[in-house]
């Protein structure tokens, strides 16, 4: 049995919940977003270890060169100083964490009553060599959504392109026009006199 | 070692997801409220990608590219918020950010 992708598993777990509490607890919160930074690249090696490139290589680049960037300058941005100072946590806390609790008992319930749907045996496995037949299978572009011929859905990205441009067009567009809005809802809020 | 199941990867997911939801109710920081939703939509992915491994099917991983998207368009939106807030308001604690409260 190959032993690799369980201890990576729980490495990158490990850095991933320790990289959210620490995100959660810091005063500061320029060390948050550098321990929010951590815990993407935790998920970021999830994603590589479930075979999926395309989405690794997009987490860092949107998530770690954009999304992150952004969150850096508004932090620059409103001056933090004082806030550090303060009290970090609101006078609810008690009660906010009974919540969480409560809905991590709930998600416990779900995943016992629900455990039929996913496997605690072998998972979807595969070879990882792509021969003649997956170019044909470019070529035609037909079988998806599915399996390619290499196994764990590779070619990953091709696979994506297909459902992105073929089977998710619609969806592909609009949220194109989400993005357009978002970058006109921006402007206007930060803009000083519209 | 046992193998790395689509369960593993749920409790994962559910873990990070707890930990998003404490940090949304107990800041008062709102850049770190955000911080956390982008946890828990981070939460979310790992679910999708998992069950698409698991499942051999690609859709899964196309949809959490479109909550990637969501997750850019909400930090950019949120963040302008933010910057409006902290003109009028001098403040960014979600506490005292009460102007619609009588």
């Amino acid at each position: 049995m190959n032993v690799l992708p369980g201890f990576f598993f729980y490495l990158l777990s490990a850095i991933i919940l320790g990289g959210a509490i620490l995100t959660i607890t810091r005063r500061n919160a320029v060390h948050s977003a550098i321990w929010l930074i951590v815990t993407l690249l935790g998920v970021a090696g999830i994603y590589l270890n479930q075979h999926a490139e395309f989405l690794a290589a997009v987490q860092v680049l949107v998530y770690i060169g954009g999304i992150m960037v952004l969150f850096l300058f508004v932090i620059m941005l409103v001056n933090l100083d004082e806030a550090a100072k303060q009290r970090q946590f609101n006078h609810q806390w008690t009660i906010a964490v009974g919540c969480a609790l409560a809905l991590m008992a709930e998600l416990a319930y779900f995943i016992v009553k629900g455990r039929e749907s996913f496997r605690f045996g072998d998972t979807g496995t595969g070879t990882l060599n792509p021969d003649a037949a997956v170019i044909e299978f470019l070529k035609s572009c037909r079988d998806i959504p599915g399996l390619g011929p290499g196994g764990f859905l590779q070619p990953n990205t091709e696979l994506i392109a297909c459902a992105l441009y073929r089977d998710y067009l619609l969806p592909f567009e609009i949220a194109s026009v989400l993005l357009l809005v978002a970058i006109v809802g921006a402007v206007v809020m930060a803009k000083k006199e519209i | 070692m046992p193998e790395v199941t689509t369960a593993h990867y749920i409790f994962l997911s559910t873990a990070l997801f707890t930990i998003g939801t404490i940090g949304v109710l107990t800041r008062r920081n709102v850049v770190i409220i955000l911080m956390s939703i982008e946890l828990i939509l981070n939460a979310v992915n790992i679910n999708l990608v998992a069950f698409s491994k698991q499942l051999l099917s690609i859709n899964g991983q196309a949809f959490a590219v479109f909550i990637i998207v969501d997750a850019a368009a909400e930090a950019a939106v949120g963040l302008g918020i933010i910057i409006a807030l902290f003109r009028n308001k001098e403040t960014i604690n979600a506490d005292e950010i009460d102007l619609m409260k009588w």
